[in-house]
């Protein structure tokens, strides 16, 4: 590119004046001491305490830390191997914690030195595809450039392609988010979520995509334990608890829920617990006395064998 | 001749590095950058064509130093300036502006005095880039 004068070092500097030295080739580097320096574990550990099982996404997302951290390392002895791809795709059901682990993935790659800010922009086909002709290109464009030094979350990522309308803007976006993810690579990381069958037939239409993700997320079903352990801890969030009688009916209530259909596995608990908690407040008023510090905090069996679930 | 034009304008030319961090402070003050570009170097001519929207919202530079080496690439002869826009109330203005691309010949200007009444002179410059159409000012 001729572009006289800019861009280029002056005389008497050097190009690139913060790389350090090299480390000779029999010294060592302390893993340890980097890995608690660059507040990893702090992520990690707040990961595996606020997330209930999904198993195979903790394990993955160690890998991942622990990827970045050998290539801190490396880059000591001046072993770069280039920036790794960490675009992801995650797959799961309704409510399996997508979009909360990607809250935390950006963090833990902020803090890796990976991304520059580690924030998170969350988009959906409706962001990046345009309704006219010339409209899209600018419209993913604007999305990416907000993302730059974060995290780009494109939530349900098969919208983006309409198998059945060829002159589908989709396409173009998908073109766009192609190159972006190629070109810059070390300024942005996307992150596709959805539903796993879906989303096979979205990389099968767009073999190019699926390459470029390195990294492919499954996120596990919550078995009935799970959920029962998930709803309490959102409760404790909120400053709630269950009574005795109340713990066994909420375990009734999300195993039969659990049969239905549209369950959306964390989402669905949540619900319910906004339900009981809108029955808890009914049933307080309507009992007209007065009320300790336990009995607002407190959710009975009643607040849940009211529900529609019960009823059938 | 080197035009001067902006901010930074009598400092060296600005690295790729510098125009980050530059833009960084700007993002950082809330500033809205956009990128614009010209073949017409005259002092008084303010509207530039724009290289896309203003970009609101954004967090990193990056997205920025895309947009610019995308103008580059477009316009290799062209003047490029960045600009960072203040929303902010009671300011409403560009509060910086600084050149991120210039042709690599610039020809200059030329000064036309005009002979008025009682032997009175107005004077004018006139860019030399002018002779030439619109689009091909700076053509090798």
């Amino acid at each position: 590119m001729t572009r006289p004068g800019f861009a280029l070092a002056r005389p008497g500097q050097s190009q690139d004046p913060a790389v350090p030295e090299p480390l000779a080739d029999d010294a060592t580097v302390d893993l340890t001491a980097e890995r608690s320096g660059a507040g990893v574990d702090d992520v990690l550990d707040s990961l595996e305490s606020d997330l209930v099982g999904l198993a195979p996404v903790k394990t993955r997302v160690r890998e991942i830390s622990a990827l970045l951290l050998v290539d801190r390392a490396r880059s000591r002895f001046g072993l770069s191997a280039g920036p790794p791809s960490l675009h992801m795709c995650f797959t799961g059901h309704p409510g399996s914690g997508k979009t909360t682990v990607a809250l935390r993935m950006a963090e833990l790659l902020h803090r890796l030195g990976y991304l520059r800010r580690g924030h998170v922009v969350s988009v959906t086909r409706d962001d990046l595809v345009g309704q006219y002709v010339g409209h899209t290109a600018p419209k993913t464009r604007d999305a990416i450039n907000r993302a730059m030094g974060g995290v780009l979350f494109i939530d349900e990522a098969y919208y983006l392609y309409r198998a059945e309308n060829e002159r589908d803007y989709g396409q173009e976006s998908i073109e766009i988010l192609l190159q972006y993810m190629e070109n810059h690579r070390a300024d942005l990381v996307v992150i596709m979520a959805g539903y796993a069958d879906r989303m096979e037939t979205f990389f099968a239409s767009n073999p190019g995509l699926s390459s470029r993700i390195a990294h492919h997320l499954e996120f596990p079903d919550y078995s009935l334990d799970e959920l029962v352990t998930i709803g309490e801890l959102m409760l404790r969030e909120q400053r709630y608890r269950l009574s005795a009688a109340a713990e066994a009916v909420f375990r009734d209530y999300l195993a039969r829920r659990m049969t239905q259909p549209r369950f959306a596995n964390a989402r669905s608990v949540r619900n319910a617990l906004e339900r009981a908690r809108l029955r808890q407040a009914n049933r307080l008023v309507a009992a007209d006395g007065t009320v300790a510090k336990d009995d607002l905090m407190r959710l009975e069996p009643a607040d849940f064998l009211t529900s529609r679930v019960f009823g059938s | 001749m080197r035009i001067t034009h902006g901010t930074f304008s009598y400092l060296p030319e600005l690295t790729d590095e510098e125009i980050t961090s530059q833009l960084g402070y700007a993002l950082g003050q809330g500033w809205a950058p956009s990128v614009e570009f010209t073949d017409d170097p005259h002092p008084r001519n303010n509207y530039w064509d724009m290289w896309g929207l203003p970009m609101f919202d954004l967090l990193d530079a990056a997205g920025v130093l895309h947009e610019i080496n995308e103008c580059r690439r477009a316009y290799p002869d062209r003047y490029i300036r960045v600009c960072a826009y203040d929303p902010r109330r009671g300011r409403q203005t560009v509060a910086m502006s600084f050149l991120v691309n210039r042709p690599a010949n610039e020809p200059g200007f030329r000064l036309d005095r005009q002979e008025g009444a009682d032997r009175r002179i107005r004077y004018s410059i006139y860019p030399y880039a002018l002779d030439r159409p619109a689009g091909a000012r700076y053509d090798p």
